[in-house]
């Protein structure tokens, strides 16, 4: 299976980078985000930004962004273009295309993110570094090279499912913005609480052990990922996907 | 390997109300160029999808190169090629890209698959236009590209969907000459769905013909020819009175006679006896011009199929 699956990444890599032209293949977009993630925002925080665990947080969200802009054409973009029945019609095995089309968005969120990752590091260095080299302390280090990880595959996750059924790429966008402002409801309802209750959880933040704290995170991370990925395999049948 | 490549017993399909494909059994021996004919909606597509296991059906079942489809459809798809009712081309990337992609997924080593890709695209005249996207390119050449993508790693069926669809006639007619070299050298089965009659009876060794779903004929296209459509002497002259068209409808062999603008056709159960026809016309006092035979076509014998078949459903609804 691993090699269908590397053949699924191969070809949707290779539709996402390979086209020809600055702006048809979005490389311009891909500059401008490794600019902006990987320069000016890390340089923008200064020295610091190499050193606090905060930053943790904020990697984590670039990967969702960069999934968010291609995973919902993994099978919507099939459907609409044509090409999902012949796809089905191949050797492959259920299994294969759908790790393929979620391994190929997760590859792409994630390998981009460690580059604007290792971008910034680079750029702190050249500016902030005065002769050393500038990194990030190796537990942060880690906790973003799973974080980020995770994040790609709840984004991969989520879209391939609202994609699965989607006859349109638009809709499936459409859906997948609904889907992820639904997975956020809870922080937007964080202002609502009362302010007793706002206290004893800032209290509780504050006073939180910073390795238990990251554990709890990359463990929830790691539950709505595998959850997302089971309903795709669910969700994933043959005789559905034509039907739609 | 088993003499018969697709077999159908009671197989059918239903969609909410819609019956689309009903009761149909059917045999396609192997090494057979298979026509599976039909007007448009007839259930041609349905039945692809069904021997190919992209849909289930609601009862029936379906045996496709010795393996049940119901329980083994993964095995028939890695069996088989096919170009279905789109070209299924992913046209961001180039020609040698989607035969590249489809080649990996066949799993064809390296080396044999870089060789393949290129005898394909030589043969198809598309070698020299192998780096360009395919968004660009006519849909004769995407047909043909698609065609070479289902035959990419030698597969022992080959489902064809319409191939030549909305192509004009020169790259249709390119693209049968194609389709009609490749299946005797590649040795492979071929199930080619189409409403081109012409195309069929060039083709095919053998047909099956389905409407809303249902089977009404299938066989060579010769046997099917004289089964069905009669063939005809037309005689133009004059003096065809009544009383000579009862005595010409009268001779043995004869089906029917049929008169219009001065012009005799005398339809017939079998072979035409046109030295009896004539010697009763002149005989009966008509002026003879000119004589023609002419012979059963499969046009003729594929629409008197669907006609008594309409006939049939109107009967069978007004009782």
């Amino acid at each position: 299976m691993f090699r269908d699956m590397r053949t699924i990444v191969w070809k949707e890599l290779k539709e996402i980078l390979g086209q020809r032209g600055l702006f048809k293949g979005g490389k311009a977009g891909l500059f401008i985000l490794l600019a902006c993630f990987g320069i000016i925002i890390p340089l923008q925080s200064g020295p610091q930004w190499v050193s606090s665990p905060l930053v943790m947080i904020y990697w984590a969200w670039v990967p969702f962004l960069l999934v968010s802009g291609i995973v919902t054409d993994s099978f919507a973009g099939e459907r609409e273009r044509h090409t999902l029945e012949t796809l089905l019609a191949s050797r492959l095995s259920d299994r294969a295309i759908l790790a393929g089309k979620i391994g190929a968005a997760v590859l792409y969120g994630w390998g981009l993110t460690l580059g604007c990752v290792l971008i910034g590091a680079v750029a702190m260095t050249a500016v902030h570094g005065k002769g050393r080299i500038l990194f990030y302390a190796w537990p942060v280090a880690l906790g973003i090279l799973v974080w980020t990880f995770l994040v790609a595959l709840i984004a991969s996750g989520l879209g391939v499912v609202v994609s699965l059924r989607a006859a349109t790429v638009r809709q499936a966008a459409q859906t997948f913005s609904v889907a992820f402002l639904i997975l956020f409801v809870p922080l937007f309802l964080l202002p609502m609480l009362p302010a007793s209750l706002k206290a004893k959880l800032m209290g509780l933040l504050a006073r939180a052990d910073f390795t238990a704290a990251a554990l709890v995170v990359t463990g929830l991370l790691l539950a709505a990922g595998v959850v997302f990925l089971l309903i795709a395999d669910v969700r994933f049948r043959r005789n559905r996907l034509i039907l739609d | 390997m088993s003499e018969i490549a697709i077999r159908t017993d009671k197989l059918g399909r239903d969609f909410k109300t819609v019956t689309a494909v009903d009761d149909l059994t059917l045999e396609v021996p192997a090494g057979a160029v298979f026509g599976f004919l039909g007007p448009n909606g007839a259930g041609k597509t349905t039945t692809i999808r069904l021997l190919l296991g992209l849909l289930e059906p609601t009862r029936g079942r379906a045996e496709v190169l010795g393996r049940d489809v119901g329980t083994n459809a993964g095995e028939v798809r890695a069996l088989s090629g096919a170009l279905l009712e789109h070209s299924g081309l992913y046209e961001r990337l180039s020609a040698e890209d989607n035969l590249e992609y489809y080649g990996r997924i066949w799993r064809l080593p390296a080396a044999d698959r870089k060789a393949r890709i290129r005898r394909l695209l030589e043969h198809f005249g598309l070698w020299d236009r192998r780096l360009e996207l395919t968004g660009a390119w006519s849909r004769g050449m995407k047909q043909k590209l698609a065609v070479a993508r289902a035959l990419l790693h030698r597969p022992r069926l080959v489902f064809l969907d319409e191939p030549t669809a909305g192509l004009d006639p020169v790259a249709a007619a390119s693209l049968r000459d194609d389709l009609s070299s490749l299946a005797a050298r590649e040795g492979a089965t071929v199930f080619l769905t189409t409403h081109n009659l012409d195309e069929a009876e060039r083709l095919c060794s053998r047909v099956a013909i389905i409407r809303s779903g249902r089977l009404l004929a299938d066989g060579p296209v010769e046997d099917l020819k004289r089964g069905l459509a009669a063939p005809a002497v037309d005689v133009r002259g004059r003096g065809f009175s009544p009383l000579l068209l009862e005595r010409v409808g009268a001779l043995p062999g004869v089906a029917r006679v049929e008169t219009a603008d001065g012009r005799l056709s005398v339809f017939w159960e079998a072979a035409p006896d046109t030295p009896r026809l004539l010697r009763a016309l002149v005989d009966g006092g008509a002026e003879v011009e000119e004589v023609a035979v002419r012979k059963p076509t499969f046009e003729a014998a594929f629409l008197k199929l669907i006609k008594d078949e309409t006939k049939e459903e109107a009967s069978c609804s007004a009782i």
